[in-house]
């Protein structure tokens, strides 16, 4: 049953050979089995997911069912959710209770699904690697010494080690592509305004975007059917008719153009991983896909443009955090200047701060056009590049990551080094295009994840790329032995 | 005071009248209890997204085709960063480097009688922006109070260049303003409860040199503390400057208790708000048909209708130009004419600026209010002119109809037996009467002495308690004495 496809468990949920109620038991049985080595959860809370387990089936018995009714979902500790605490991570947010439910959960909620936990993060989304968590480090489930990626990658860890059939994450410069590469995962973030952003709380609004976290692009398909949708309440959004993301899941690869950017395959990747990328490239050729060679120029500007925008947007966006409505609030101080400067102080890990003073930094008067405006010139040529590109093929292939999973703590006092672990992902996210990590191969035990990259509102043909090549090999559905 | 200038450039913050904040659906009512209008996104929780409000942009749109001003196709909301408990977000929306209107006048009258002269305003720009909340300072013991309904609420600021000359200028701007934010009805201009409050940027300079360095005064609720305020102001900055003081550029508030302003920060304390394009929000886009189907709705501007009413009414500018005071005192205008006649015009306008005027003013009231309404004053006027009653006795009318004693003239005029007496075989029996009643008065004209004539119209106009026409009186009684 944990290795069962969101469409096995539908059906086996459709045909009562289990109930919502038993499936949603299996995976807070294993939460609680084994989560304490792998800290991918931050808050579980049986009762209330039993409840929508109840409800989900006395749904299915009134056969009103959904791909989704049912189904434990684990929900990134990023998305409101009413009732339940949601932390994003930090000491800020320790004690909010959300009185709100996310676009996201509402959706998710409105299908049927069962919410299983919040899971994980890096403080405020910022990072990759997951150490930033006020609430500790999150375990690789390949190897609990090393780290699963982020910012995501408690909803990373937690699919790859069957503590959840699924998971939601959020993708600001990666951070849904990279711990699924790093975890064996299939991840997709979708076009830049195809899911709502409202209720997720904000890191860098221009790159913000939900996206769904699976064992397989099917899985991903059906996750992102439910979370994907125009909504009034996210300026952002885009006013687009639904479509059904899975409808060209099986289309043939036959004449797909893979354009492979010589700026991804350069210095810079371990040549373990680039080994598994090649090989899965290969294998695209002998689906049908023929390669071209393409360029994306300024692909090195994009981490210094990236830590330019993402911090100015944040620290603006985490402002609100000031210890007056809600949250963390100092205990002593004696005056407001001191209220606030204590609890943020207090309240903010060592990360957060350093992007806050960077985005302070880059705002401030005399400073704004050499860096925000200058980073949003860049980011323009970023889109530019894509755009010649995408006249030149279908798709673009290359590593989600320069490495595999890399130990705690190793870059955790490198704050360079760690930006960088971002370098193939974050151009996408400042181009707002489609991106997806997919299972590859292993380099010395470890996965490598085969990053895809899609013109706008090309998710489904991600999709069915991704699937096309699932159907072929086996990478995704390796499993860790955490057991 | 002569060899010194006054630079005088206005911001003002107009509450727009939108049901709903400009960027949550709360409601904008004021005077709701602390914290029950303000939803999650007023609140800033985590996660909350602002969605532009497509009404305010409405009223942007109504004032910038008001003052001839560019109303732009793309403008950008920014924030405004800085922190304060009243200001959830930490940061403000509001527009920075493109804002919805730019540029435009407003013509303005400035003084009375012959010294009267017309200035006209230019304006910088006009955008829109969210409104803080409200911290509450009394009543929680040491502690701070924040409400939040009004966090939120969508304000047009609008800016001037620094044109003004002096506070009477600056003051017949404000009200100018005033007038027609209401007048095309997107500002209640309730000054009380803070929908009209003015920020008065004030220098002085030697006639033909640069601008003197500004204090801003903030926050000016009535035109008297404008004016107040500007006045002190000024005087203040001319003695620091001709005791050899340098002015430093400054934010003051003003006292109207002592009538004085003093600091509230100096340039280098101001704000360092790092503006940035909000990327919560896409740039506001106004094409040519969101244009056009506002035009469609405004009502016809001051200018344009002051012009009109001299050329249809045959009024003086003058006159005109009072009446064109709000479109309330216009629209009642032209009520009272539909039912008086055109050829009553004049007529029309002495009672609407004059006696009822003076009636609203007496008690307070607005011309909305008015207990005698347009179609009533209206029918009064038309007996004027039909010489159904003398303009003594509609006064006596005009009363009757305020205190409620009939709905129309004609009622009033019927029960009270209040119809002119025309007939001048009447009239001319009644005078025999008042001849021969008043011999000596008589005697007295005859002798020369013109007084006594007014005198025995008296009696003749007392002895029909008013209703004869006066004008008959006069001619019959010349008549019989001549």
């Amino acid at each position: 049953m944990i290795n069962a496809s969101l469409k096995q468990l539908a059906q086996a949920l459709a045909g009562k050979q289990i109930s919502s109620v038993e499936l949603t038991q299996l995976y807070l049985d294993r939460i609680a089995r084994l989560n304490p080595a792998l800290n991918a959860f931050i808050t579980v809370d049986a009762d209330k997911s039993l409840g929508q387990a109840r409800a989900a089936d006395a749904r299915i018995a009134r056969g009103d069912t959904g791909p989704l009714t049912g189904i434990p979902v684990a929900q990134k500790d990023i998305f409101c959710a009413r009732d339940w605490r949601t932390s994003c991570g930090s000491k800020m947010l320790d004690n909010f209770v959300a009185p709100y439910d996310a676009t996201v959960i509402e959706r998710l909620n409105a299908a049927g699904a069962v919410l299983l936990g919040k899971t994980n993060m890096d403080e405020f989304a910022m990072g990759s690697s997951n150490e930033s968590s006020w609430y500790g480090p999150v375990k690789n489930p390949w190897d609990t010494t090393r780290v699963p990626g982020g910012s995501s990658g408690g909803s990373a860890a937690a699919v790859a080690a069957r503590l959840a059939p699924v998971a939601t994450g959020t993708d600001t410069g990666g951070s849904i592509r990279q711990p699924a590469a790093m975890c064996n995962l299939t991840g997709l973030k979708p076009t830049y305004g195809v899911v709502s952003r409202y209720g997720m709380i904000a890191f860098a609004s221009s790159l913000d975007q939900g996206g769904p976290m699976a064992r397989s692009a099917e899985d991903c398909a059906v996750l992102v059917n439910a979370m994907a949708a125009f909504d009034p309440r996210d300026s952002t959004s885009l006013e687009r008719p639904t479509e059904d993301y899975g409808r060209d899941l099986d289309k043939p690869l036959a004449g797909l153009r893979i354009g492979l950017p010589r700026e991804f395959f350069g210095e810079g990747c371990e040549p373990s991983v680039m080994a598994a990328v090649e090989a899965a490239i290969a294998e695209y050729r002998k689906l049908g896909a023929e390669t071209v060679d393409i360029s994306l120029p300024n692909t090195h500007l994009s981490v210094p443009a990236y830590y330019v925008i993402a911090p100015a947007e944040a620290s603006s966006n985490l402002s609100r955090f000031d210890g007056v409505r809600y949250g963390y609030r100092a205990p002593e101080y004696v005056d407001l200047n001191d209220l606030y400067a204590k609890t943020r102080a207090q309240g903010f890990g060592a990360e957060v701060k350093r992007r806050i003073l960077i985005g302070t930094y880059v705002l401030s008067h005399g400073y704004y056009d050499a860096y925000y405006l200058q980073a949003q010139r860049i980011r323009r040529m970023i889109a530019d590049d894509f755009a010649t590109a995408f006249g030149q093929c279908d798709v673009i292939m290359g590593p989600t990551s320069p490495c595999t999973a890399f130990k705690l703590g190793e870059k955790a006092d490198d704050p360079v080094q760690m930006y960088l672990a971002d370098i193939y992902t974050i151009a996408v996210n400042l181009a707002g295009l489609p991106g997806m990590s997919i299972p590859c191969g292993f380099a010395y035990g470890l996965p490598v994840g085969l990053q895809l990259i899609g013109n706008y509102f090309n998710e489904a043909r991600l999709l069915n790329i991704a699937h096309r090549f699932q159907q072929a090999t086996d990478w995704h559905q390796r499993a860790p032995a955490i057991e | 005071m002569n060899q010194w200038e006054v630079v005088i450039g206005i911001e003002t913050h107009a509450q727009l009248a939108t049901v709903s904040k400009i960027f949550s659906g709360a409601a904008t009512a004021f005077g709701a209890e602390p914290n029950t209008q303000a939803c999650a996104v007023d609140l800033a929780l985590p996660g909350v997204l602002p969605v532009l409000n497509r009404k305010a942009v409405d009223c942007a749109i109504r004032f910038g085709l008001a003052i001839g001003a560019k109303v732009a196709e793309k403008s950008v909301f920014a924030r405004k960063n800085y922190f304060y408990p009243d200001l959830p977000k930490g940061y403000q929306i509001s527009q920075f480097e493109l804002p919805v209107v730019q540029g435009g006048a407003i013509t303005v009258q400035v003084g009375q009688g012959e010294k009267a002269y017309e200035k006209t305003v230019r304006l910088t720009r006009a955008h829109l922006e969210e409104d803080a909340g409200k911290s509450l300072h009394e009543d929680f013991h040491g502690k701070t109070g924040i409400d939040l309904n009004r966090a939120g609420t969508p304000l047009l600021e609008i800016v001037t260049e620094p044109d003004m000359r002096s506070s009477d200028e600056a003051v017949a701007y404000a009200k100018a303003l005033h007038a027609l934010v209401r007048w095309i009805g997107i500002c209640d201009g309730n000054m009380q409860e803070g929908s009209f409050r003015c920020d008065a940027n004030v220098s002085v300079r030697r006639p033909g040199q640069p601008f003197g360095t500004r204090r801003e005064i903030k926050n000016l609720n009535s035109f008297r503390f404008l004016k107040e305020a500007i006045d002190y102001e000024v005087q203040w900055q001319i003695n620091e400057l001709e005791e050899g003081r340098a002015i430093v550029q400054a934010t003051v508030l003003f006292d109207p208790d002592t009538g004085e302003t003093r600091m509230m920060r100096s340039k280098e304390d101001a704000h360092d708000y790092r503006y940035f394009p909000d990327p919560d929000l896409l740039p506001l886009l106004i094409d040519a048909e969101w244009i056009t189907r506002t035009r469609a709705t405004m009502p016809e501007l001051p200018a344009a209708k002051q012009v009109r009413f001299e050329a249809d009414y045959g009024l003086s500018a003058y006159d005109s130009r009072a009446l064109t005071a709000s479109l309330d005192m216009a629209d009642f205008y032209e009520a009272v004419v539909a039912i008086a006649g055109k050829s009553a015009a004049k007529p029309c306008a002495n009672w609407v600026m004059v006696d009822l005027a003076a009636r609203l003013n007496r008690e307070n009231l607005e011309i909305g209010e008015s207990p005698v309404g347009a179609v009533q004053l209206g029918g009064l006027v038309l007996r004027i002119a039909d010489n159904t009653v003398s303009n003594n006795i509609a006064k006596k009318i005009f009363e009757a109809l305020w205190n409620g004693e009939g709905t129309t003239a004609d009622e009033i005029i019927d029960k009270q037996g209040l119809k002119q007496i025309t007939d001048s075989g009447a009239i001319e029996a009644l005078i025999d009467e008042v001849l021969s009643a008043n011999a000596a008065m008589v005697a007295e004209f005859r002798s020369g002495k013109e007084k006594a004539f007014n005198a025995l119209v008296g009696q003749a106009m007392k002895a029909t308690k008013g209703k004869a026409n006066p004008q008959q009186v006069n001619e019959l009684l010349k008549k019989k004495l001549g």
